[in-house]
């Protein structure tokens, strides 16, 4: 059975581990389909991966005008099948996690598939192998709860829309929903609020 | 004369660095590997498992090595492009000697003559001390070994220093003097189990990343972490409390938080009378040290400092880290023994859980100082100027005790006498002077003069353009051997593949040197495990006994901690259990140090402070890392970090082209405008050679008891460029 794959952004150390593992990837050619952002570099050192997040229905699989993203019986939705894909980018514009890459040169969308050939085979995913925060963590809702002081989370309210997911977002044990705000700021953590009082 | 032989551009050209982004042939045609090579990353201390993919012998690729206990298959994006700089484009691949314009291609068995023939006409001329060996602190144990033992008794030369003088030696001759012992004093494990991590002075996400999975880990069962770092580091940002201090001022702070912590009772008195000693000095020393006396100077609020001791108090168990952001001092000795006191005076050492160890920068920083390669000791981390231990050292090595010259030069100090023309000739391998020390253009002078220079290396770095000859080595996954983790664990570097075309081991390279300086008996190495079958004798009895190591113990238990002094022995991982230390009368020592500022501070005409420091994606002087295309775009170029404050005084934004400047020299950088550093320090980092580099703006000062160079403290200006075609 393929686990899971939780993804917490506070443990995040910016060092693309994860990136340069997925690179590695047989297949990938270099390329990683993993997403490491900068939040608000001005202010913050926080960054956060971006993995696909393997919705329950997914966006990207739903307005494929060429049925070419796949989902297994495990839920693993799949990169987009060479042969079908016109590289429209009707999936990217979909997603509203920003998962899916176009390579408009080739037609072709690429995109996180969970390691495939890895977790379909026991294995851990590369990315949650390598990351060296426990920002990516591969396994069960059993192991995670057992580990973690956080709370696993894999709904999450788009304006009007709830997307169920996977692959889960730790959240602090206060939060409930996870609702995204696309004017939303970094809020500022006690360390940096710590470095503000400092006597030059 | 070692000037370099053409220009930048041609040697460029020539040698590089150029970027490989792809294995051989390219990610399309790597195949299935032949086989997964379990070894070590060749960069940091932490030295995680890897397992390298070989295809048609190359190396072609990186896989996780999940079974390996301290890193469980995490990396660094580092461990993960590693592979590349193997194939890599730049790679000598032949002796090479200075002509006129260039470098050219010469015979082995000529380039060797060579190199005796030039040594021993400068010591004739000048005495045996004109010639100096400088190593490094990335190469095995059994190089590490070898190039100590060659300096001495084949050259014949007293100066023999490695660019660990450059990392651990601040906290090394520290815990020498508290402990008697130089390592870390728990394995990492501990850092899992504790209560409180205190971290500083050290930048882990970044510079050891995979520490982070044991302070998560330590915090996932509830425990706090305090940071003391200038800059907002990663592992900073969701710290319980941290400490933005001003860069220089450890001592006043450490002393603050042991003056509250004696003031809150949080004292172990018992500890303290049955296993230490000194601790009324150090009561003494730090009762002026109030946090309101020392608020300004530090430039922490004293409530935080106050807090921080509160927290330390109550915590049961603590674990007290740092690197080299409080060594890099000219009291770096001083600041790592404030942080001892604090740990003693409480009694939180010598237990699972509980302790405090310096994390180790460079590959093979732990044990490359201890076989014998620093200007100040032998074998079996030994005094070179101790009768007991020089005697030791000539019995096992078979020679006279006065066969064994005294204590040398620190490598800084090569440098200068490079400078003075009193060292005229230099062998080294490992080391890149002219990015990693202090005063770049003072450096560069130094290699000018130089008679005669000999550089063993695999990629033509900025300091081997000056050399005569240059001798294609090794890389670490060319050659078989061991090193000793940020741990204090042996582990075993496993060949992948032999050295290329002429390139050859860098131990075979100096037994054959060593055979032509006449010392063949004294090098008989047909290996490298011959090497370390020696150096195992001769560290028996030693404080750093690896004698009861062997290669099939390391490889059945994945690593044995030292002191193992038989082979029955199950090794150390951690020290101290019971109180018992390495001094003679089993006690460890407190010191009392006083506060005293750095060796340059702000003045009207160079008002800000300067730090530098690593990106996670460059090592060190970035001969290997700024070779590799992923690790390079991650972060292309040195920027200057500076608070949007003092952005604003300067009327800097973010990008903007700023000239830094010292008074030692200038750079022109972009300037990097984030709220994550204190408003009066900007940083810099150091991994780049020539026009952007940080060291043309350091000092050359140096702490007196440990040689360490003041990275982490300079007075700069900056003023805006008006154009971005100046940078």
């Amino acid at each position: 059975m393929i686990g899971t794959l939780f993804v917490d952004p506070s443990r995040c150390i910016g060092c693309t581990a994860c990136v340069e593992a997925c690179s590695e990837c047989p297949g990938h050619g270099g390329e990683s389909m993993i997403h490491l952002d900068w939040l608000e570099r001005a202010s913050s050192v926080q960054t956060a991966p971006t993995v696909c997040m393997h919705c329950t229905e997914p966006a990207c699989a739903a307005v494929c005008p060429a049925d070419a993203i796949k989902i297994d019986p495990e839920g693993i939705v799949l990169s987009a099948l060479a042969e079908r894909c016109i590289g429209c980018g009707n999936c990217a514009l979909a997603c509203p996690f920003g998962v899916p890459i176009i390579h408009e040169a080739q037609a072709l969308m690429r995109k996180c598939d969970l390691c495939y050939d890895r977790t379909s085979v026991g294995r851990k995913p590369m990315c949650a192998t390598v990351c060296p925060s426990g920002a990516l963590f591969y396994g069960t809702q059993e192991e995670v709860a057992d580990l973690r002081r956080s709370r696993p989370q894999s709904h999450f309210v788009f304006g009007g829309e709830t997307v169920h997911t996977r692959n889960h977002l730790m959240v602090p044990l206060s939060v409930g929903t996870v609702t995204l705000e696309p004017d939303a700021t970094v809020s500022r953590s006690t360390a940096e609020q710590q470095l503000e009082e400092a006597l030059c | 004369m070692a000037c370099v032989p053409a220009d930048e551009a041609s040697l460029i050209a020539a040698f590089g660095p150029h970027l490989a982004w792809e294995p051989p042939g390219g990610f399309a045609a790597r195949g299935t590997p032949d086989r997964a090579v379990k070894t070590h990353c060749c960069f940091c201390g932490q030295q995680c498992g890897v397992q390298l993919l070989v295809k048609d012998e190359r190396v072609v690729g990186v896989e996780p090595w999940e079974e390996f206990p301290f890193n469980q298959g995490k990396l660094c994006p580092k461990g993960i492009k590693r592979y590349l700089q193997n194939n890599h484009p730049d790679r000598l691949l032949q002796p090479l000697v200075r002509t006129g314009n260039g470098f050219a291609p010469i015979p082995w068995d000529e380039a060797l003559d060579q190199v005796v023939e030039r040594v021993r006409r400068i010591q004739a001329h000048h005495g045996p001390d004109a010639v100096a060996v400088l190593s490094g602190a990335s190469l095995t144990n059994e190089k590490a070994y070898l190039m100590g033992k060659f300096a001495r008794l084949a050259v014949g030369t007293r100066h023999i220093d490695y660019n660990g003088r450059l990392c651990m030696v601040a906290a090394g001759a520290a815990n020498l003097k508290a402990f008697g012992i130089d390592r870390a004093a728990n394995p990492w494990a501990d850092i899992a189990a504790t209560d409180l991590i205190l971290v500083l002075g050290a930048n882990v996400s970044e510079c050891s990343p995979i520490t982070t999975d044991y302070i998560w880990r330590a915090r996932d069962r509830g425990a706090r972490l305090v940071v003391v770092d200038p800059r907002l580091t990663p592992i900073a940002r969701t710290a319980d409390l941290y400490l933005p201090i001003r860069p220089g001022r450890d001592v006043a702070l450490l002393n603050a938080i042991l003056h509250e912590v004696i003031r809150l009772g949080g004292v172990d008195h018992a500890f303290v009378e049955a296993h230490t000693s000194g601790f009324s000095e150090v009561m003494e020393a730090v009762r002026d040290y109030a946090p309101e006396a020392v608020e300004r100077e530090v430039g922490i609020p004293a409530h935080r400092i106050r807090e921080a001791a509160v927290l330390w108090t109550q915590a049961p168990r603590t674990m007290l880290l740092h690197s080299r952001g409080i060594e890099h001092h000219t009291k770096g000795v001083e600041n790592v023994l404030s942080c001892i006191n604090l740990v003693l005076a409480t009694g939180k050492i010598g237990r699972a859980g509980c302790g405090y160890a310096t994390i180790t920068g460079q590959g093979n920083g732990q044990g490359a100082r201890e076989q014998g390669q620093r200007c100040n000791q032998l074998p079996g981390a030994r005094d070179v100027e101790n009768p007991e231990h020089r005697a030791a050292v000539a019995a096992a090595w078979g020679v006279p005790e006065s066969a064994i010259p005294r204590k040398g030069a620190t490598a800084p100090e090569i440098l200068e006498m490079i400078h003075r023309g009193e060292i005229r000739g230099l062998i080294s391998l490992c080391f890149n002077p002219l990015v990693s020390l202090p005063d770049a253009t003072f450096t560069r002078e130094a290699l000018e003069r130089l008679d005669f220079y000999v550089t063993i290396d695999f990629f033509l770095s900025e300091t081997a353009r000056h050399a005569d000859l240059v001798l294609p080595g090794s890389l670490q996954e060319e050659d078989e051997g061991t090193v000793t983790s940020v741990e204090g664990r042996v582990l075993h570097i496993r060949e992948a593949v032999p050295p290329p075309a002429e390139a050859r081991r860098d131990w075979e390279i100096i037994r054959d040197l060593a055979h032509r300086f006449g010392a063949a008996e004294l090098f008989d190495f047909h290996s490298s495990r011959a090497i370390f079958e020696e150096l195992r004798r001769v560290s028996r009895g030693s404080v750093a006994d690896y004698s009861g190591i062997t290669w099939e113990k390391i490889d059945e238990k994945m690593g044995v901690f030292w002191p193992c002094p038989d082979e029955a022995h199950p090794g150390t991982p951690r020290l101290f259990e019971g109180g018992r230390f390495y001094h003679a009368d089993g006690r460890a020592r407190f010191h009392a140090v006083a506060y005293r500022p750095p060796a340059e501070e702000v003045d009207d005409a160079y008002p800000i402070i300067l730090t530098t420091g690593r990106v996670v994606s460059q090592f060190l002087t970035g001969t290997q890392t700024r070779r590799i295309g992923p690790l390079v775009d991650l972060y292309p170029a040195p920027r200057v970090e500076m608070h949007p404050r003092l952005a604003a005084e300067l009327d800097v934004t973010d990008g903007d082209p700023v000239r830094v400047a010292s008074r030692r020299g200038s750079v022109d950088l972009l300037a990097h405008v984030v709220a994550t550093i204190r408003p009066d320090t900007v940083f810099i980092p150091y991994h780049w050679p020539g026009r952007r580099s940080a060291n043309r703006l350091t000092v050359r000062a140096y702490d007196p008891l440990s040689g360490i160079p003041e990275f982490k403290v300079a007075a700069v200006r900056i003023e805006r460029l008006p154009a971005v075609e100046r940078v």
